[in-house]
């Protein structure tokens, strides 16, 4: 898909980004950017927040102040403004949340017509070939309760794909799955970085951290600790809760 | 299948087994069924031959229509005054969230023969003031017999009210419903919907409420018999119900057992086969594996 926005400007900008859940801060001060083509991956223990950064892009949560800009547009609490910035923004959850009252196709589908108001043809030509590219164009027919995880996951990747997203968010997206599913859905976003698209990922996979990432983000306590390119960021992590987290993680 | 005795020869472990098996078959039979299918076959015969049943069958049947069309009118009026109520009850809108609420505890808390006087005797004439009043005082736009100003109590039927009273009181149960089938869809479906680009209302139209109608089948589907049976009640109004047709039949043969037998016979045969249909859908839902 062709870039139209200025290619100097970030795809996702956040200053200063607080949120809170009642007295708990879960996100304290988070300064974050993100260029056009740039694959970043936000790591950290669970509880740190990272999460909550992803959800604020797309407002799924509400800031509870801060600013965050996408494809160069203000995010306010302007309903249509939303609805619109969100169809630009592909979310991947944890969970899949695929409809499981529509097939795979239908669910590629749904959001097209509505959203994007594209005719029956148009949408169900770009599901199939969304489909091809997560690699099981012969499950369009099949409802969700018929996918193992791992397809569930791809056509749940299909799906946002589908809407021609300027970014894609990922939020942990093999934590639900069995470890043999694990590796057919990074292997789409493998893919999918290595073609330029523009990701956010909040991930617990080192591996994919180490080979597709542009930068590499690690939280603690809601707040960003370190920063780094994946071999700097893996080979000398300056902060020592980042060498603590390391080595808990990778053994 | 019953356990069988190691030790016991084939021939008697078989026929021990088949007495087990036919031991649970009868304990299986649908014992409740078979005796009300005697009661009816019973009644049937006293159609066929009894004079007296006859006539009161015919004169119950002519009630048939009105009892199933004051069900479907009022079912139906009350499925959408639910579903607008159930949105309302689920909406972040504090004002709806609490008109919503207004309605719904109004509504369970009144006994629903009195909620069929207030509206009969107490909404209606009310509205019609109402109505009046705005009529008179538009009388220089609109002129002095424009229908505000001319329309009366006596306009709306009394058949008119009790199932307005009676969809008003079911729409209060089924917003709990609509209500309870929306909370039971995960967070994620409409986190989903959202994220896609959809708004509030696309998701709910597309994602949530066909899933949480699927839900709700089985307990609409006994509401629509519990409103059937309380459909009885217009006949405080006079409505010409099979209730009404009986207390009238009643009221000047004094046939009392003979009336109320044919009464509960006709109630009897559509329930059981209405709660029939809610048992099947209940099963085609439980085959289909969508996980829905």
């Amino acid at each position: 898909m062709a870039a139209v926005s200025d290619s100097k400007q970030p795809m996702v900008a956040i200053k200063n980004l607080v949120k809170s859940f009642g007295r708990v801060d879960a996100v304290n001060g988070v300064d974050l950017e993100v260029e056009q083509g740039k694959v970043v991956v936000i790591i950290g223990p669970s509880g740190s927040g990272k999460s909550t950064v992803l959800r604020c892009i797309n407002h799924l949560e509400v800031p509870t102040s801060g600013e965050i800009w996408v494809d160069g547009i203000h995010l306010t609490h302007n309903h249509k403004d939303i609805n619109a910035i969100r169809a630009e923004v592909g979310m991947v959850f944890q969970q899949f949340n695929l409809f499981p009252h529509l097939t795979a196709i239908e669910n590629i589908m749904l959001a097209q017509r509505v959203v994007r108001k594209r005719n029956p043809e148009e949408a169900a030509q770009m599901g199939q070939k969304q489909l091809e590219r997560v690699g099981m164009p012969e499950k369009a027919n099949f409802y969700p309760g018929q996918l193992s995880g791992g397809q569930q996951q791809r056509v749940a990747i299909a799906r946002a794909l589908a809407m021609n997203p300027k970014v894609m968010l990922f939020d942990e997206p093999t934590s639900a799955l069995d470890p043999e599913m694990i590796k057919e859905v990074l292997d789409v976003m493998l893919e999918l970085a290595k073609e330029g698209m523009t990701m956010v990922v909040v991930t617990h996979e080192m591996g994919f951290a180490r080979n597709a990432a542009d930068e590499i983000v690690f939280m603690d306590k809601g707040v960003i600790v370190e920063r780094g390119t994946p071999n700097d960021f893996f080979a000398s992590p300056r902060e020592e809760r980042t060498r603590v987290f390391l080595n808990q993680i990778l053994h | 299948m019953g356990v069988t005795n190691m030790a016991a020869s084939p021939i008697q472990s078989k026929r021990s087994s088949t007495q087990a098996e036919f031991v649970q078959w009868l304990a299986q039979l649908p014992w409740w069924l078979l005796l009300l299918l005697f009661a009816g076959v019973i009644l049937l015969y006293q159609f066929l031959t009894n004079e007296l049943y006859t006539a009161i069958l015919g004169r119950l049947v002519g009630g048939i229509s009105t009892t199933i069309f004051v069900t479907l009118t009022a079912f139906t009026t009350a499925i959408i005054l639910g579903l607008i109520a159930g949105l309302g009850r689920v909406s972040k809108n504090r004002i709806i969230f609490n008109l919503a609420t207004l309605y719904v505890q109004v509504i369970r808390g009144l006994p629903i023969l009195v909620q069929i006087f207030y509206v009969a005797f107490v909404v209606t004439p009310a509205f019609f003031t109402l109505l009046n009043a705005i009529g008179k005082s538009l009388i220089p736009a609109l002129g002095p017999d424009n229908f505000m100003v001319t329309s009366t109590t006596q306009d709306v039927s009394l058949l008119a009210r009790a199932m307005v009273a009676l969809a008003l009181a079911y729409g209060g149960f089924e917003a709990e419903t609509f209500r309870a089938g929306i909370e039971s869809i995960g967070r994620g479906q409409m986190e989903a919907a959202r994220s896609l680009g959809m708004s509030y209302f696309q998701a709910m139209r597309y994602i949530i409420l066909p899933q949480a109608i699927r839900r709700i089948l089985p307990p609409l589907g006994n509401d629509f018999i519990a409103m059937l049976k309380d459909s009885s009640l217009v006949s405080v109004l006079g409505v010409r119900d099979i209730t009404q047709e009986a207390r009238l039949y009643v009221s000047a043969s004094f046939r009392y057992p003979e009336t109320y037998n044919t009464l509960a016979f006709v109630y009897l045969t559509m329930t059981i086969l209405l709660s029939l249909g809610v048992k099947w859908i209940e099963n085609r839902m439980s085959k289909n594996g969508r996980g829905v």
